[in-house]
């Protein structure tokens, strides 16, 4: 891949310098047109690094703090290894589910788990399904995860995977998954879409569109 | 005016090019087999490190890591131990910091020196000012390891992934993929798992 890239940049190089005088000429006459492309460039060069930034946000584990004072009695939580994991991931009831791999302690998780809420309450009466899928560790689900989950108002389906055979069970999740947390699954029966990546509502509106369609 | 356009147009050039390398680095990043590129680095005892400073080394542990990550911090005591072990034998341990500090201001300098004094790291914890290493190296979480081989033709990436089977519990271990790979390469022996896969958390931008 890299190398196909190199290439095929070499070559347009190359190409671009033979052609030099006559690109010239083109320049000239297309200048006001490359004005325009110009700062289209720009735009799209700045608005990405902007979209990064917006993606991050400050330290969560120095705010992991134990919380007592939330009862969590009543907050049930599935907790399943890879096996238990597969069969919401493999549905084919022709409902759309929306699954995200996320954890208390990912800030970048955090920040987006509003817009799967979001999602979940405006498309439910879609056949849309948002499932939460928490990597938090697991002697921290009673004093961690359940008091997130209270505290947060989670609506949507909250599961924990407690598996640690991760080098096997990742690249069942997808093939080109690092193992980097958030990740999202859209799928609806035998078409899927995954996502190596943060969200905003609109980018994840977008993408559950394609499948709504 | 000509000489405007050349100018723009070279500008546009640019400006192609480091979209294609951008997106190049988002999603590509050294392979096993790869040489990476030598990198200088400040430490968190204010000097700088390259790769090429040690010259005694038969190869690199290069671990991204933070402070910041559940999953980083619970493989840091492993760290040392694979330091301790392995300097000896010529695979020292080479830790960066990938985050975007002004993002993640818990692993600023600042944090990284009382971390890494904290933890008694025995290797160098350097700081990826500007984030331009770990783009090039492909690193998209922390903790990702890189296994260097140093060769005529430079060092040669042998290993990526995991440092074992169980990041959360230690305890759990039944694989030690790192071990294995840098004690294959120590008897002259091919790695046999050369990629695993582990959670951790994405490098902050």
């Amino acid at each position: 891949m890299k190398i196909v890239i190199h290439n095929s940049l070499k070559h347009f190089l190359y190409k671009t310098l033979l052609n030099y005088n006559i690109y010239n000429e083109v320049l000239i006459n297309f200048k006001a047109m490359k004005l325009k492309l110009l700062i289209v460039a720009i735009l799209i060069i700045t608005s990405c690094k902007q979209e990064k930034k917006t993606v991050a946000e400050s330290t969560d584990i120095d705010k992991n703090k134990v919380d007592n004072s939330i009862d969590v009695k009543n907050i049930a939580l599935e907790i399943y290894d890879y096996e238990g994991i597969e069969k919401f991931l493999n549905k084919k009831d022709d409902k759309i589910y929306v699954i995200n791999f996320w954890a208390t302690w990912c800030a970048p998780c955090v920040k987006e788990l509003p817009y799967f809420e979001k999602l979940n309450s405006e498309y439910r009466d879609k056949n849309v399904e948002v499932i939460l899928i928490s990597l938090d560790f697991p002697h921290l689900y009673e004093s961690k995860l359940k008091p997130f989950i209270k505290k947060r108002g989670l609506k949507s389906k909250v599961i924990a995977l407690n598996d640690d055979d991760m080098n096997t069970w990742i690249p069942k999740v997808n093939k080109d998954w690092s193992g980097a947390i958030p990740a999202t699954i859209i799928y609806k029966n035998d078409s899927s879409k995954f996502f190596e990546q943060s969200f905003t509502y609109d980018e994840l509106e977008t993408e559950l569109k394609q499948f709504l369609n | 005016m000509k000489k405007t356009i050349k100018l723009m147009s070279a500008l546009v050039l640019i400006l192609c090019i480091s979209a294609f390398t951008m997106n190049n680095s988002d999603f590509g990043g050294y392979k096993v087999g790869d040489v990476a590129e030598d990198f200088s680095l400040k430490n968190i005892d204010g000097k700088m490190v390259s790769l090429s400073d040690y010259k005694d080394a038969k190869g690199f542990i290069v671990t991204f890591t933070c402070n910041t990550c559940p999953f980083a911090v619970a493989y840091e005591d492993r760290l040392v131990e694979l330091d301790k072990k392995y300097t000896e034998k010529g695979y020292p341990v080479i830790a960066i910091m990938p985050n975007n500090t002004d993002v993640k201001p818990g692993d600023n300098m600042e944090a990284m020196k009382k971390r890494a004094k904290e933890k008694g790291f025995t290797f160098p914890y350097l700081m990826d000012e500007g984030q331009k290493v770990y783009p090039k190296f492909g690193a998209t979480k922390t903790p990702h390891i890189y296994i260097l081989e140093k060769t005529k033709k430079g060092n040669v990436v042998k290993y990526i992934g995991a440092i074992d089977d169980s990041p959360r519990n230690p305890s759990g271990v039944k694989v030690k993929y790192v071990e294995n790979a840098v004690d294959a390469l120590l008897s002259g022996k091919e790695v046999e798992l050369k990629e695993t896969k582990a959670i951790g958390c994405s490098i902050k931008v």
